[in-house]
Order: C-alpha cells, then sequence, then structure tokens
C-alpha cells in the first residue's frame, strides 16, 4: 500500500500537519511554574548577597566620608576625649609596612616561580613548593602574626614594622608565587625555543623572554597580594603593634619601633567609647578600602591587558 | 661569516657561569618557601611544647581560662570556632551556591538581551556588548566583596549588623526562648552577627569555586537534558548539580578552612566570653579571637598556652584545607574522565 502523493501545501511545507498550539508551554504548569519560581528565587539571592557590600561602601562613603579631610591625613591619633586628630602615622605605617612585605615576598616568590616553571613537574623539590603554597593560601592569618611575634618580636626584644612586614609576607608569598608560576607558564614554547635556540642559556631566556612577556600576569599577582597584605590586621596586631606617634627616632625613619597602621587604628577606635574616634575610624576604613580596591582594579587592568 | 653565525653564538664562560648561579639562586629561594612552611609549623610545636607537656590533653577538654589561678583550656573557644564556622558556611553555601547558579546559567546576560532586543538594539555595535559586560560586572561585584579587609568588616557589623538584627533577636528570645537555639537575647556581640559577617566572608570563595565546577559540566550533558523535555531546573538540579557537586562540596570544605581561621571579624563581633553555649544569640569567642586578644598583653607563661592554642588551630585548619585541596583535585580528575 503506497502514499498518496502528499497535498501541495505539505510539500511545501513539511510542518504543516504539527499542531503549534499544543507545543507551547504554559507558564502556569507546574513543572515550568516551579522552574520559574526557582529562577526568580536565585536572582534574588544574589542580589540579597550583593546587598552587604553596597551596605558596607554606603556606611563607609557616608560616614567616613563626613569625617575625611586633609587633617586625617597629616594629624597623629587623638587621646580619648580629645576632639580632632588624624591617623598620618597610620598611613605612613601601612606603606611602610606593605612596601617592605613586597620587597620580602616578591624575591622569593618569582624566583620560585621561575624554578618551578623550568622544573620536571615529577621532581620532589617543585612538588614541595606547590605543596607548601598551597598550605599558605589557606594559612589563618593570625598564625602568621604568632609566628613572626615568636621568631621576630622575642628575638629583637620589642615590636616593630619588620616584624610586621615578615609576618605579612607570609601571607602575601603564595599568591604572588602562585599567578607568577601561571604566567610564566603562558608564555608561547614557541619565543623560549627561538631564544633556545639562538644559543641563549636558560638564565637569558627567563630574564629577556619569559619575564618580561609574563610581566602583566606577575604584576597582577604582585598587585592582588598588595591590596590582600594592605588589609590584614591579625599578624600586625601583635608584631607591629600600634603607636600614636610617627614611625621615627632622632628625625630618622626608624623600623625597630612599635608602628601604626591603618587596620590596627580601625580595629583599636572601632571599640572605643569615644564618638571622635569612631568616626575616625570610619574615615580610615574609606582611606583603607580605597587603597585596597585601587591596588585590586590596577591588578585587573593589568591582567586583562596580558589577555588581549 | 654569514650574518645569521654573528646572531646565534654559543653562551659564552661567564654567561654559562651565571646561568648555573642564577639556577642555583632559584632552587635556593624554593628551598626558602619550602622550609618556611616547615619552619613556620615547627617553631609553633616547639614553642607551644611546654605547654602541651603541662596541661596535656586536658587542655583541649577543660572549659576554664583564668590566668591569675594559672589554669587553662580552650573547648569553648573551639566549640565556637565549629559552631560559627559552621553556622557561616550553612549560610554562605546557600546563598554562594544560589550565586554561583545565576552566574553560570547566563540569567542577566539574556535579561539584557531581553531588554535590548525590545528596543531592537540586541546586536547593535555598543548596546550589543552589555550582556557580556553586565555578567562581568556582576562576577566583579562578587569578587569584590573578598578585596574588603576583615577589619572593615567587623566596623560594619559592630555598627550596622548588631542594631539591626537585635529588634528581632530579642524578639525571637521573646517569644520562642524555650528553644535552645533562642535562649538568651542579644545584648551586643554574639554568635549571629559573627556568623553572619563570617558567611558574607566566605561567600565570595564559595561562590567562585562553585561556579567554576559548574561551568565545567559538559554542555552535552545539559543538551541532553533539555532534549527529553527537562524544565532548565529540572536540568539544574538533577543534571548540572550532581555533576558539579565534588567541586562545589571542595569549595565548601575550603571555605570552612577560611572561615575557622578567620580572626579580624570574629574577635569584634562574638563577644569574647569564655563559655559554651547553644544560644545563637549569646556571646562566644574562637581560637583566633582568642589568639588575637590575649597575645599583645601576653607574659612569657602566657605566651607558650597561646602558642598550645596556636598549634591546635594550625591543626585544625590544616587537616581540613587539606581534605578541600584532594576533594577538588579529584572533582576535576573526574570531569577530565567524562570528557574523555
Amino acid at each position: 500500500m503506497s502514499a498518496g502523493p502528499l497535498p501541495v501545501e505539505q510539500q511545501l511545507n513539511p510542518l504543516s500537519d504539527i499542531d503549534f498550539a499544543d507545543l507551547e508551554k504554559s507558564l502556569l504548569r507546574p513543572r515550568t511554574l516551579m522552574s520559574g519560581l526557582l529562577s526568580a528565587l536565585v536572582a534574588a539571592m544574589t542580589i540579597l548577597a550583593l546587598i552587604p557590600l553596597f551596605s558596607v561602601v554606603w556606611m563607609l562613603v557616608w560616614r567616613g566620608g563626613h569625617k575625611l579631610s586633609a587633617l586625617c591625613f597629616t594629624q597623629l591619633p587623638p587621646a580619648p576625649l580629645e576632639q580632632g586628630g588624624g591617623f598620618g602615622n597610620a598611613i605612613v605605617g601601612t606603606l611602610i609596612i606593605v612596601i617592605l612585605a613586597t620587597l620580602i615576598s616578591v624575591p622569593v616568590g618569582v624566583l620560585s616561580a621561575v624554578f618551578l616553571e623550568g622544573s620536571d613537574p615529577r621532581n620532589k623539590l617543585a612538588q614541595a613548593v606547590r605543596f607548601a603554597a598551597k598550605v599558605l593560601t589557606g594559612f589563618p592569618s593570625i598564625l602568621a602574626g604568632v609566628f613572626a611575634y615568636g621568631v621576630i618580636v622575642l628575638a629583637t626584644g620589642g615590636y616593630s614594622a619588620i616584624a610586621g612586614a615578615i609576618a605579612v609576607s607570609i601571607l602575601m608569598l603564595p599568591t604572588i608565587l602562585l599567578t607568577a608560576e601561571d604566567a610564566i607558564r603562558m608564555v608561547p614554547a614557541k619565543m623560549k625555543e627561538a631564544a633556545i635556540g639562538m644559543g641563549a642559556t636558560s638564565t637569558q631566556v627567563t630574564w629577556m623572554v619569559s619575564l618580561p612577556t609574563a610581566m602583566p600576569g606577575i604584576l597582577t599577582g604582585v598587585m592582588l597580594a598588595i591590596a590582600r597584605g594592605a588589609g590584614e590586621t591579625a599578624p600586625l596586631l601583635f608584631t607591629a603593634l600600634f603607636s600614636n606617634y610617627w614611625p621615627m627616632r632622632h628625625g630618622h625613619l626608624n623600623l625597630m619601633q612599635p608602628t601604626a597602621s591603618l587596620a590596627v587604628l580601625i580595629y583599636n577606635f572601632a571599640g572605643m567609647p569615644f564618638q571622635n574616634q569612631v568616626e575616625l575610624a570610619w574615615a580610615a576604613a574609606l582611606v583603607l578600602v580605597l587603597l585596597v580596591l585601587v591596588t585590586n582594579l590596577i591588578g585587573q587592568s593589568l591582567s586583562n591587558r596580558q589577555v588581549q | 661569516m654569514s650574518p645569521e653565525a654573528q646572531i646565534s653564538q654559543p653562551p659564552s664562560r661567564w654567561q654559562l657561569l651565571t646561568d648555573v648561579a642564577f639556577r642555583r639562586l632559584c632552587v635556593v629561594f624554593s628551598w626558602l618557601s619550602v622550609l618556611l612552611v616547615a619552619f613556620i609549623v615547627l617553631r609553633i610545636a616547639f614553642a607551644a611544647a611546654p605547654a602541651a607537656a603541662q596541661y596535656g590533653f586536658g587542655f583541649l577538654t577543660g572549659t576554664t581560662w583564668d590566668a591569675n589561678k594559672g589554669q587553662y583550656a580552650i573547648l569553648p573557644e573551639i566549640w565556637g570556632t565549629l559552631y560559627s564556622s559552621l553556622l557561616a558556611l550553612f549560610f554562605g553555601t546557600a546563598f554562594g551556591v544560589a550565586a554561583a547558579v545565576f552566574l553560570s546559567e547566563g540569567y542577566l546576560a539574556s535579561f539584557a538581551f531581553a531588554v535590548l532586543k525590545i528596543f531592537h538594539v540586541e546586536f547593535h555595535r555598543i548596546w550589543g556588548k552589555i550582556p557580556q559586560q553586565a555578567e562581568n560586572l556582576l562576577r566583579n561585584l562578587i569578587e569584590l566583596l573578598a578585596a574588603i579587609p576583615s577589619v572593615v568588616y567587623g566596623l560594619w557589623g559592630l555598627f550596622v549588623v548588631i542594631p539591626l538584627i537585635r529588634p528581632a533577636c530579642n524578639w525571637l528570645h521573646l517569644k520562642m526562648g524555650w528553644v535552645p537555639i533562642f535562649g538568651t537575647d542579644l545584648s551586643g556581640p554574639g554568635m549571629l552577627p559573627a556568623a553572619i559577617v563570617l558567611s558574607i566572608m566566605v561567600l565570595p570563595t564559595i561562590t567562585a569555586i562553585s561556579r567554576d565546577a559548574l561551568t565545567a559540566v559538559p554542555p552535552k550533558l545539559r543538551m541532553a537534558a533539555y532534549g527529553l523535555g527537562a524544565t532548565r531546573w529540572e536540568t539544574i538540579l538533577a543534571v548540572i548539580l550532581p555533576t558539579a557537586a565534588r567541586g562545589i562540596f571542595g569549595g565548601v570544605v575550603l571555605a570552612f578552612g577560611r572561615a575557622l581561621g578567620e580572626t579580624m571579624a570574629l574577635a569584634m563581633l562574638v563577644g569574647n566570653a569564655n563559655q559554651i553555649s547553644v544560644s545563637l544569640f549569646s556571646p562566644a569567642n574562637t581560637l583566633a579571637a582568642l589568639l588575637a586578644n590575649n597575645f599583645p598583653e601576653a607574659r612569657p607563661k602566657d605566651v607558650t598556652v597561646l602558642m598550645y592554642a596556636a598549634l591546635v588551630l594550625l591543626g585544625i585548619t590544616l587537616v581540613v584545607n587539606m581534605i578541600g585541596a584532594v576533594i577538588l583535585q579529584r572533582a576535576s580528575g573526574d570531569l577530565e574522565g567524562g570528557k574523555a
């Protein structure tokens, strides 16, 4: 039994025997309704998760911006019940500690990354370095402070910017090491092989090809690490401690005395029952967050440049 | 000599020498980072040894911390650390995974696309980029949550979260005080505000890792589910989430490690009370907060005890982090196997 020739309109349009109204899903059918509701729930939860971010930023701008003035950057912290004052020494202290920490952690991190990139993945030392970096990534920041206290503060007999910087550098190291390794690994093998073909030693390849090409990626890691280090409070609490004065002695910069930092200032002033101190804590928090965010954004723009 | 021969030449002796020296230097610095970790662990362990010998295992099970009587034990702190971290993980996982699903499904991009379509500019040279940009912006905003220093979260918790939740908490205590978790009223710092702030701090970790796990699910699984007639959420719940489950779980365990070691927000919000209570509103203490509060004015005798507490914290976080890393490694191995 053979089918007769199809009607003309069905030959022209093979879909004409499908009832499209039957294919349409009503949004009110339980299955689709459930799907829509869950989508709405997830959207609502995502928005809810971002509310703290906006709340923090709003409070910083409102309460911190209210207090922030040029005096904040030049004055010393006020005594209880004293009006005015600022946190100039804390800004200087944070910068000193972060710069010192960067000077310690960048060479160690980048050179370890160069070693990791150049070595066999089965190399025992390479595995150990990677393991150490992973351990440090999840390392509680307070324990870096405990370590620096045990090693530096007890040995030198006092709280100092150096001890604080060493504690912070421990926390900066894994970020720098792991991002630098990734960045160096992304350098096209062709470029390195071309250099080797010209008779370059592996040191020359590293310095003249790998590191310059990977520089944006490495700097991203450094910037992210600095952003993290600048905001760390716990490792500074009992290493750099705090000070109401400039980090100077006899007119010279002194790194071996207790040093103020923005983060510790916020912690100390937040718990005080004085209005002036609390307002200064908010202003200091605004400065600290701006510092951290700007460093973060610079790092991210660098990494975008590498992708392009 | 041809020009090629002049450009490429064997390294000189000096270059070979610096090459060897530089490579040795790299090895030395690599050893430095390994030895650093070993040194940290050993230094804390040695400093804790006298206290460990004196107080032994009872240090972990006793409940009194009295420097004047020389009695030290950290059970309340261990309890507070675990309780606050688990609470934070509960909220953080719910919201973090929801945000990860929202990001990985591309809801915002399709919403922006639909809006652009109304104005017929969805493929416009400039407007057409908005969906992708909006998606990136949302991802960066969630990552920004991780960039805010924890001491700023502490400040925000003190002056925003506590006043905000206090009336509701006290109302709950008044009406439902017989439920153990509402057993006390919130008189200021306490477990719940600490856990809320902590959950905001661990959320970016959970979202980032979960999003990676969700986007790593092979698209053909999703297509197959859609082809069988599943709705979007039937696909997510029955196919995508189970496939990505191990990766998400690894992220949650790593976030647990973060929460255990988090110091400042807790030191400011948890109340530093040496007690064990299941009430969400009562003040408590955590190991990290104990260290932060007691180290600055510690006498040499106290230091060894605090080092012992630090060693306990180190042990707990190391174990949790390693479990998380192993789970994540296996999860990525699974998906690679699935692709083949």
